[in-house]
């Protein structure tokens, strides 16, 4: 009895420690997500959540749906390989509603020389060329068609 | 054509499914889409690789991704002859805006694209306090944007430095491998617009996926293999100075 | 603003992740795992010399603890989500895991034991105060107002007990930080299994420096005599543990030159150029090897006593702005260089920002006026404390 009276503050200390311990198991259970766990350590609906952002580039296979005719040109040339939207940028809204959202014209003068543009870097095959001597200042579309950029000798626009 | 055939047409593709869903904004995955019979991974041409830029611009387009941070980049590398541990390297604004100035120097040059290596025993996951960033099911490394604390530590772990604190969310981010295009059947954005497929979207766990091919008949390196990190990002044709 | 870099650097590595608050939070940890270990100098090892510190050196410990997570909270993107660290911590994250051992260290040990030690004294001024310094006495009372002998022994077994496996918690409390940089595998600056170790040995360091000083002024402050036995022997602890620290150090450095792995060139330079002044000047010379030659030069010539306090003043400030300049050249050296090897950016420290200097100068304000009102509520000094205090006896020998 006198040992209890003695530790008294120790018990008291003790019970303290256990309510402390219950409210934090009790906050945990409230405020940890649901999902939590699901696949591994994280939540698990942050994979659905990631997956549902909106689509900024429709991708090729969108735009040829439509645009037939530019694919058929394409198909005549090198550039059968380049996306669409590596030139036109980014027209999910666009292919959404074709009407509303309108594609900007491009300068060639800056889009064409991206690619081609003569850089030791790049592979020795690609066509590459220095814009300043080649063109003398130009933009590209007065002498190529960009989707069938070769120039034939009775060049066809 | 008017345009309600217009959308019909737009609506056949195999994105079709995936349109319904992007359309109509609800967060789940498409139904098609089955995390675990998928295991994401890149394969990286160097020897198609022309510095144009159109993978950094088409990310940030594609992620809005905000000026002076990069989801991927394109490095440019001079090796001189012999020097092969001593390299000369750049990377003006990550190379959004391509390379156009002619650097006529000699010896070797190359480009080298490199983004999230998507590891699958990434240093990166390993120390996230808090579990905001995972390794999914389908092998892509992502981040719970409404999760992460922004304590950094995974950008200190990452052997690559891919990884950067978005300035307007406060939490870390990086290359998702496009993760809300690849689980609609789309392939990512700077795939997407690789005008010479140096770049090709992965899935290391379809048998039919070419990359298996590829890497059989191919010499390939990942970045940085002392670190065991389990990169899934496969260099074609990647020169022994690249860092 | 531009960040100048020289040579190449990965583009998202330019920007610096991990400011001064993260170069402060190892420096204050490591202050309260030093004066904690002195205390138990005296608790478990008996050396009864410092006894006159035990006291203030837990308060010490406390307030710089009660500090410790605030330039934590101040640099994270998310404060608002810190409970997340307790609510989902991550097993095989450093990080996650060391919120637990910094609670478990400033509940189950550092607050305990301070309680038992003041047990006695809380009671009786709970009965003493008035006000609303009787309610907060009252509330430390948890209710129990038994001082008899019995209770006072248990409370001294059981405190003696938490001493006891304080030693080893304080140990991890700030070894354990030296495993969150050491065991980033992507940097070579940390990535070492000394890592931790030299960590330990250096917080031990600048705790008992810490405490060192405080004692000093604080006494001066108070009109007292200074105790030189306890400050002989505090400065003789303090040079043995520096001597382990800097050894430790040049053992790493020493190694890293030898081996010259692929990493050497590049840090080599780092530290030549924009790590000279804070590594080799700051750190090296006048912030460990001239307080060991000062307090070394104590152990060999016989000196005054004024002479000696002197000394002792001198290089205690000299140790903590070397430990400091440690930490600063671990973090913020580690940030420095490019992971590729190739080149070097530069830290743009602002001034009145989330993470400037500051809130640094703020939170280094802090823990001593936190201290300030440890002092006044729980008194180091009172007289009637269990153990007598070592009166002002005139100085052995030396004069």
């Amino acid at each position: 009895m006198n040992l209890f009276k003695d530790t008294e503050h120790l018990i008291r200390l003790a019970v303290v420690i256990v309510l402390a311990l219950i409210a934090f198991v009790v906050l945990r259970t409230a405020l940890v997500p649901r999902s939590f766990g699901q696949y591994g350590h994280y939540r698990g609906d942050a994979i659905a959540e990631i997956a549902a952002r909106p689509v900024a580039f429709a991708g090729h296979q969108t735009c040829e749906a439509c645009h037939t005719d530019v694919v058929d040109l394409k198909k005549q040339g090198k550039h059968v390989v380049v996306a669409c939207e590596a030139c036109h940028g980014a027209l999910a809204k666009h292919a959404d509603d074709p009407g509303s959202v309108q594609p900007k014209k491009l300068d060639t003068a800056v889009v064409c020389a991206r690619c081609h543009e003569a850089n030791s870097a790049k592979p020795s095959g690609f066509p590459q060329v220095v814009t300043a001597d080649h063109s003398g200042g130009l933009a590209c579309d007065t002498c190529h068609q960009p989707h069938r950029p070769k120039i034939e000798t009775e060049g066809k626009k | 054509m008017d345009i309600t055939r217009r959308r019909l047409l737009v609506l056949m593709p195999a994105a079709a499914v995936a349109w319904k869903y992007v359309l109509a904004g609800t967060p789940e995955a498409s139904p098609n889409y089955r995390l675990t019979e998928h295991w994401w991974g890149m394969l990286m041409d160097i020897t198609k690789c022309i510095g144009c830029g159109s993978c950094v611009r088409a990310c940030a387009e594609e992620n809005d991704v905000p000026d002076g941070y990069y989801r991927t980049w394109v490095e440019r590398y001079h090796v001189d002859d012999w020097k092969i541990e001593r390299p000369e390297v750049e990377a003006p604004d990550g190379g959004k805006h391509g390379y156009l100035h002619e650097r006529d120097e000699g010896g070797k040059n190359f480009f080298v694209p490199k983004l999230c290596n998507h590891c699958a025993e990434s240093p990166c996951t390993q120390v996230c306090p808090v579990g905001a960033t995972f390794i999914a099911p389908d092998g892509v490394v992502l981040v719970d944007k409404n999760y992460c604390l922004g304590c950094r530590y995974c950008i200190q772990a990452c052997p690559y430095g891919c990884r950067f604190l978005n300035p307007k969310t406060n939490t870390a981010e990086k290359c998702t491998l496009c993760y809300h295009r690849i689980t609609k059947g789309l392939t990512t954005a700077c795939c997407e617009v690789c005008p010479t497929g140096a770049r090709q979207l992965a899935d290391l766990k379809n048998p039919k996926d070419p990359i298996h091919e590829f890497l059989r008949t191919h010499s390939v390196q990942i970045l940085k293999p002392q670190m065991a990190t389990g990169a899934k990002v496969f260099y074609n044709g990647m020169d022994g100075s690249v860092r | 603003m531009q960040i100048p870099v020289e040579g190449f650097m990965y583009p998202n590595e330019v920007e610096l992740q991990w400011s001064i608050l993260i170069v402060l939070y190892p420096f204050i940890t490591g202050l309260v795992a030093g004066a904690f270990i002195l205390a138990s100098l005296e608790r478990v090892f008996q050396v009864q010399a410092v006894k006159p510190t035990y006291r203030l050196a837990l308060l010490t410990a406390l307030a710089f603890l009660l500090v410790a997570p605030l330039p934590l909270q101040l640099h994270l993107g998310h404060p608002e989500r810190s409970l997340e660290m307790y609510l989902t911590p991550h097993g095989s994250s450093a990080m996650a895991m060391f919120g637990f051992v910094y609670l478990w260290y400033l509940m189950a040990v550092l607050l305990l034991e301070i309680w038992l030690d003041y047990r006695r004294d809380i009671v009786v001024m709970s009965q003493k105060e008035r006000g609303w310094k009787r309610l907060v006495y009252r509330v430390l009372t948890l209710g129990s107002s038994n001082i008899s002998e019995r209770s006072l022994h248990i409370d001294e077994r059981l405190g003696y007990f938490i001493t006891l496996i304080g030693i080893p918690s304080a140990f991890l409390l700030h070894g354990y930080v030296g495993f969150i940089f050491g065991s980033v595998k992507a940097n070579p600056w940390w990535s070492s299994p000394l890592m931790p170790i030299v960590f330990v040995f250096s917080a031990m360091v600048s705790g008992i420096a810490a405490v060192m000083l405080i004692y000093m002024f604080s006494s001066r402050l108070r009109g007292r005599e200074i105790d030189m036995r306890c400050l002989d022997t505090i400065a003789r602890y303090l040079l043995y543990t520096f001597i382990i620290d800097f050894s430790l150090e040049m053992l790493d450095l020493l190694q890293r030159i030898y081996e010259a792995d692929e990493s050497f060139r590049s840090l080599d330079f780092m530290v030549h150029t924009r790590l000279w002044t804070s590594q080799v000047i700051v750190q090296i010379l006048l912030g460990t090897v001239t307080p060991i030659a000062l307090i070394g030069l104590i152990q060999f010539v016989k000196l005054t006593q004024t002479t000696r306090k002197r000394i002792y003043g001198i290089a205690g400030c000299l140790t903590l702005m070397g430990i400091f300049a440690m930490r600063w050249n671990v973090v913020i050296g580690g940030q420095l260089f490019s992971k590729s090897f190739l080149g070097y950016t530069t830290y743009k420290m602002d001034f009145a920002t989330r993470e400037g200097l500051l809130p640094a100068l703020i939170l280094m304000i802090l823990p001593f006026v936190i201290l300030w009102v440890l002092v006044k509520l729980l008194p180091p000094w009172l007289e009637s404390s269990p153990a007598p205090a070592i009166s002002a006896a005139p100085a052995r020998g030396i004069n």
